[in-house]
């Protein structure tokens, strides 16, 4: 039972997220490692715009609620003024990696000492799955009907692949949500993310492959199986950059 | 003591004096002066001067460090400001203060360099979406500009808004005295409410969201409320030579440095012309201009721009008196002549050929 009480860094608050949506196991493996490290009283985090827009309502620390992919910009704002607390963001694909493309480049570059929760599930969960920059070619949304059509509508964009080639970040991950296993590694990766920022080493970011099956309309364990089958082809899992020596892959 | 300082030089030391450790901001001309000046003094004085990577980043990290409690600024001119609109909306539905620079040069597009004061609608009228307010201060000197600088801070704090000080490229670069004086201090304002962990205390969030339209309806009331306080307590304006003027000038900012000369010349010729300089141009001093009209036959706005300041004149004056216009735009300052001419043709319609 010790494993399923409430972590203390989140509210009673009770999540909104549709049936089998993986963004509820991503709030507690972030909420668990704020707890196991003992920090909840010198966090702040930075909820985005996108589903996971009430996250300020969820984790039990305080937040500030940013602009649509200026969440890393927030985020830096915040640690220059209290370069002594821990200052993490949760975003989504599309906030992260098409409208806050440049923030979340120039963050990294500049080597900024914050936590980037990325929660990369393939389209635009809160406007009702458009097409984002992670939908898969062929993958069927809103906006791309006949499947993502890469003459067309060009390809999806690798964001730990880009961001490990640079000098900035500390720490690039990317991990999956899809089974216990993957869970296990996504709270150690997550754990790694925030104790290399408490370590002052620099960026971290650990994107989370996960699950929308209102848009994708699937059934939650169809998710899961497509997100298996087709993601993690495309994103592969693993630590893209690390200044510890640690073994990648 | 006074020293001479360039107006963008002397906003950044009055910045620094009146407490500000932080500041985030993108180049562009004709601003430059004050990014440069602080990128050396700020981290002289303990505080934090970063180049953002564009001036949405900028104003997103001025949002950031105003939530963690840290009197900060941002400045640019005026593309850049266009950028920054939907931060500084962001800013004042949470009630974060900050303040923001804009050194206007003529648009609109990349436009030019040149001094101009064509975002005067969109410093006052909002800019942003939403309804918001925010207090926009035009001074008309270098003194002004430090002066000022230093209220904007107070004004931010005391509101929990955003605070823009609006000069022109004319301004940023002129060279001139200024003494820095030592401001009565206001009791330092207890953040209580900032995120800066929530060590003893109940946590804190910084929030525009309100998926309920009754709450949301109730927030825009809570922000209603303030900016009416600041349109009742904070209206600034100056008047010359207004008590027995027939002819009173409209103007902010250099154009205002201006038309003080013209209303000078005008009076030794003989017309009775006057000027009232609105120091905020939100919110807009309507009293001031209402207070002249006793002797006023009629009323010359003159602005750097192509007519953005005359609607508000006009609304104040409401129809009792005719309210000229004359503009110059694209970065083209108007002369004192130009102005004098303006007057002289106002005056000739009104007294016939009793000036020459
Ligand atoms: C400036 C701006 N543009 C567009 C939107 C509308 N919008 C809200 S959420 C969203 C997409 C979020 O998708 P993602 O980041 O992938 O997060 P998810 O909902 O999938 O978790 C968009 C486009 C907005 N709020 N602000
Ligand atoms: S729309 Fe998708 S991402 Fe959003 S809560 Fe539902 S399942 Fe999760």
């Amino acid at each position: 039972m010790q494993a399923l009480a409430r972590p203390q860094a989140l509210t009673e608050e009770k999540f909104h997220y549709c049936p089998g949506c993986t963004h509820g196991i991503i709030h507690r493996l972030v909420a668990e490692t704020i707890d196991e490290l003992g920090i909840g009283e010198k966090t702040v985090g930075v909820a985005s715009v996108g589903c996971s827009v009430l996250a300020y309502n969820y984790f039990n620390v305080d937040m500030q609620q940013a602009a649509h992919g200026r969440a890393p910009a927030v985020a830096t704002g915040i640690k220059r003024v209290l370069p002594d607390r821990v200052v993490f963001t949760y975003q989504g694909d599309g906030d992260l990696v098409s409208i806050g493309c440049g923030e979340i480049v120039h963050a990294a570059a500049r080597g900024e000492n914050i936590t980037v929760i990325f929660v990369n599930n393939a389209c635009y969960g809160m406007t009702g799955g458009q097409m984002a920059p992670t939908t898969l070619p062929n993958q069927p949304t809103t906006t791309s009907p006949g499947g993502r059509d890469v003459k067309q509508a060009g390809y999806p964009i690798r964001m730990a692949e880009m961001l490990a080639t640079l000098d900035g970040p500390a720490y690039i991950a990317r991990t999956s949500v899809h089974n216990p296993k993957h869970v296990i590694k996504t709270k150690k990766a997550i754990r790694t993310a925030f104790e290399m920022q408490m370590q002052q080493r620099g960026f971290s970011m650990v994107e989370v492959l996960s699950v929308c099956p209102t848009n994708w309309r699937m059934k939650p364990v169809d998710a899961l199986q497509w997100l298996e089958n087709n993601m993690l082809s495309y994103y592969p899992v693993g630590v893209y950059k690390t200044v510890l020596q640690e073994v990648r892959g | 003591m006074k020293v001479l300082m360039k107006g963008n030089e002397a906003i950044g030391e009055a910045a620094i004096r009146a407490g500000c450790r932080c500041f985030f901001g993108y180049p562009i001309t004709p601003q430059t002066e004050l990014p440069e000046y602080l990128a050396k003094r700020l981290p002289e004085a303990g505080g934090v001067f970063l180049q953002a990577e564009s001036e949405i980043a900028a104003i997103n990290m001025v949002y950031g460090a105003a939530g963690a409690g840290a009197r900060v600024m941002t400045s640019s001119s005026s593309p850049g400001i266009s950028l920054k609109l939907e931060g500084i909306s962001y800013l004042a539905a949470s009630e974060l203060p900050c303040v923001i620079v804009n050194i206007m040069r003529g648009g609109p597009g990349l436009g030019g360099i040149q001094p101009s004061q064509s975002d005067y609608f969109q410093a006052t009228k909002g800019g942003g979406h939403g309804d918001y307010r925010m207090i926009v201060l035009a001074p008309a000197s270098v003194q002004e500009l430090a002066d000022l600088t230093a209220e904007a801070f107070e004004l931010a704090d005391k509101y929990r808004n955003p605070v823009m000080l609006l000069g022109d490229g004319i301004l940023g670069q002129m060279m001139e005295a200024v003494s820095f004086r030592p401001r009565t201090a206001l009791p330092a304002q207890d953040k209580t409410w900032a995120t800066t962990g929530c060590r003893g205390r109940a946590r804190n969030v910084i929030n525009s969201l309100y998926l309920d339209p009754e709450k949301l309806e109730r927030h825009n009331r809570h922000l209603q409320e303030k900016f009416r306080q600041m349109a009742e307590n904070e209206v600034r304006s100056e008047t010359y030579r207004t008590e027995d003027a027939e002819i009173v000038v409209v103007a902010f900012g250099t154009a205002a440095r201006i038309a003080r000369t013209a209303v000078d010349s005008a009076r030794m010729q003989g017309i009775r012309a006057g000027l009232v300089r609105p120091v905020t141009l939100w919110p807009f001093p309507d009293q001031a201009i209402k207070s002249v009209l006793a002797s006023c036959r009629a009323l010359l706005t003159v602005e750097m721009n192509a007519g953005q300041m005359v609607e508000d004149v006009r609304l104040a004056v409401a129809g009792a008196r005719p309210v000229h216009f004359y503009g110059r735009t694209g970065g083209m300052v108007p002369s004192a002549t130009e102005i004098l001419r303006e007057i002289q043709n106002i005056a000739g319609v009104a007294y016939g050929a009793s000036v020459s």
